[in-house]
């Protein structure tokens, strides 16, 4: 059977988490959600000559979790689908080769986790693979230089910026049933509101996320309360207080909703407004929300991650920002 | 969604901004660093019988160090975090950029990683310095016709 289409949605029938890899950096596994991730390192090189090839590791150290949870090999994966924050996808094509099996990369920058699981989710419903990994990866370091300024340099951070988190995530789907499925997706629109301030992507974001959220409904035909939580990907607690104003003012109606960036770090952890990156939303979805859905807390999450697409060129080019949100639910299979 | 009233929103929950205690740390910050340079000038002057001409540039070189070690352990950086113009302004702020953009770099070899990016961010202030002093020097020579 293939996959209903629904405007900007999908609804799956028969996606599965076969098993999930998590891997973070010191101050995430410092965090709150520290215990829930399955490996961690004490600093930003772990032994390697350079950030970005700390980051592969990362990323290799994930899916090799994520495969050994699940007894598998490498080669029993048809197609890997991922992203990173770098240009040319670097952390995610110089592993590649490694992986023996196609490898699809995919860039929607904080939102990639959601492309990769939504663009997976959909071969593994249309009957094309067996199995599939989404996986992604981001590094602090790495991002801070190529998005913002040399690691040492000493300039004051505004108030309104996040803090890119540091670590990897990978997740095997297959069609066999397992106690979690993926139930949907809904695939964002581009969504610009001229917002101009690189420093400030909560504000740039919270539309994107707003857009998503109200076509996911409209598709569906269900209002929030459908789901137990609602997630946003890294919009941080500056844009989740312009979320959930936007949410009231619409009469939305929704249970429990949070932000993933500001559920990664503690207050007291000085990263500004809280996390983002695309491995933010993907270790609190994939870490902390499908171990808890396995324990019973949740039932149906959905989680909407979000992506500010911009270039340090066209910043430096006074163009505005333009962003996106991608979403898929993690129900607990019935 | 209207544009104009996202803003009003976004603007009405922004998170305020702390002007007094960041003047405040600039101040006591970028003041500190000041008397650091005094204390030297002093020091070479007294201390090792320099004459006060001399003593300027040795007290700068010195501060550029000291900021080039800190950067290097890490701490200027965080120092920057709080001080914000405090320590971007003065001449330590310079060397900060110089050496963090030259660890940056280190990764791509000394002459694609260091070299070539050391002046990444400091590259601004030379070239405005020498547009500046071309323009000024340029003044300075026409006036001195008519005096």
């Amino acid at each position: 059977m293939s996959s209903h289409f629904l405007s900007n949605s999908f609804v799956f029938d028969h996606v599965y988490v076969e098993s999930v890899g998590t891997t973070a950096g010191l101050l995430e596994y410092q965090g709150p959600l520290g215990s829930y991730f399955d490996k961690y390192y004490l600093d930003h090189y772990h032994g390697n000559d350079s950030y970005e090839l700390a980051e592969i590791e990362m990323l290799s150290d994930a899916i090799f979790c994520c495969l050994n949870k699940a007894k598998i090999k490498k080669e029993d994966v048809d197609i890997y689908f991922g992203g990173d924050l770098n240009n040319q996808l670097t952390a995610c094509y110089y592993h590649a080769f490694y992986l023996k099996k196609p490898f699809i990369g995919l860039y929607s920058a904080c939102a990639t986790m959601a492309l990769a699981i939504g663009q997976a989710s959909l071969m593994i419903e249309n009957h094309n693979i067996e199995r599939a990994i989404a996986c992604t990866v981001s590094h602090n370091a790495t991002a801070e230089r190529q998005f913002r300024y040399p690691l040492e340099y000493g300039i004051q951070r505004k108030n309104t910026m996040t803090f890119t988190a540091t670590g990897g995530c990978a997740v095997s789907l297959t069609p066999h049933r397992s106690p979690i499925k993926i139930a949907s997706m809904t695939l964002g629109r581009v969504v610009d509101m001229n917002q101009y301030d690189a420093n400030d992507m909560g504000r740039a974001m919270a539309p994107a996320a707003y857009d998503t959220y109200k076509q996911h409904m409209k598709d569906l035909n269900i209002d929030g309360r459908y789901y137990d939580l609602i997630l946003t990907g890294d919009l941080s607690n500056y844009g989740k207080s312009i979320m959930e104003r936007l949410l009231k003012d619409s009469q939305q109606k929704y249970k429990v909703y949070d932000d993933c960036g500001a559920l990664l770090y503690s207050q007291d952890q000085n990263v500004y407004q809280g996390g983002s990156g695309p491995v933010c939303s993907a270790l609190v979805s994939f870490g902390y929300i499908y171990q808890e859905m396995l324990k019973g807390k949740y039932q149906k999450v959905l989680i909407l991650a979000t992506g500010a697409l911009l270039s340090p060129v066209m910043t430096n080019q006074k163009l505005s920002i333009p962003c996106v949100c991608h979403a898929f639910a993690l129900e607990v299979t019935q | 969604m209207d544009e104009k009233k996202y803003n009003q929103i976004a603007e009405e929950l922004k998170p305020k901004k702390q002007v007094f205690k960041h003047t405040l740390y600039a101040f006591l910050i970028g003041g500190a660093i000041g008397a650091i340079g005094e204390f030297f000038l002093e020091l070479y002057q007294n201390l090792f019988s320099i004459s006060e001409k001399d003593a300027g540039p040795i007290m700068i070189i010195t501060l550029v160090l000291i900021a080039a070690i800190l950067t290097g352990l890490g701490i200027y950086d965080r120092l920057g975090n709080i001080a914000g113009a405090g320590s971007f302004i003065p001449i330590t702020g310079f060397s900060n950029a110089m050496t963090s953009c030259a660890l940056d770099g280190k990764t791509e070899g000394l002459v694609t990683g260091v070299a070539a990016n050391i002046f990444k961010l400091g590259g601004a202030v030379i070239t405005f310095g020498i547009v500046a002093s071309f323009i000024l020097g340029g003044l300075r020579y026409v006036v001195s016709f008519f005096i």
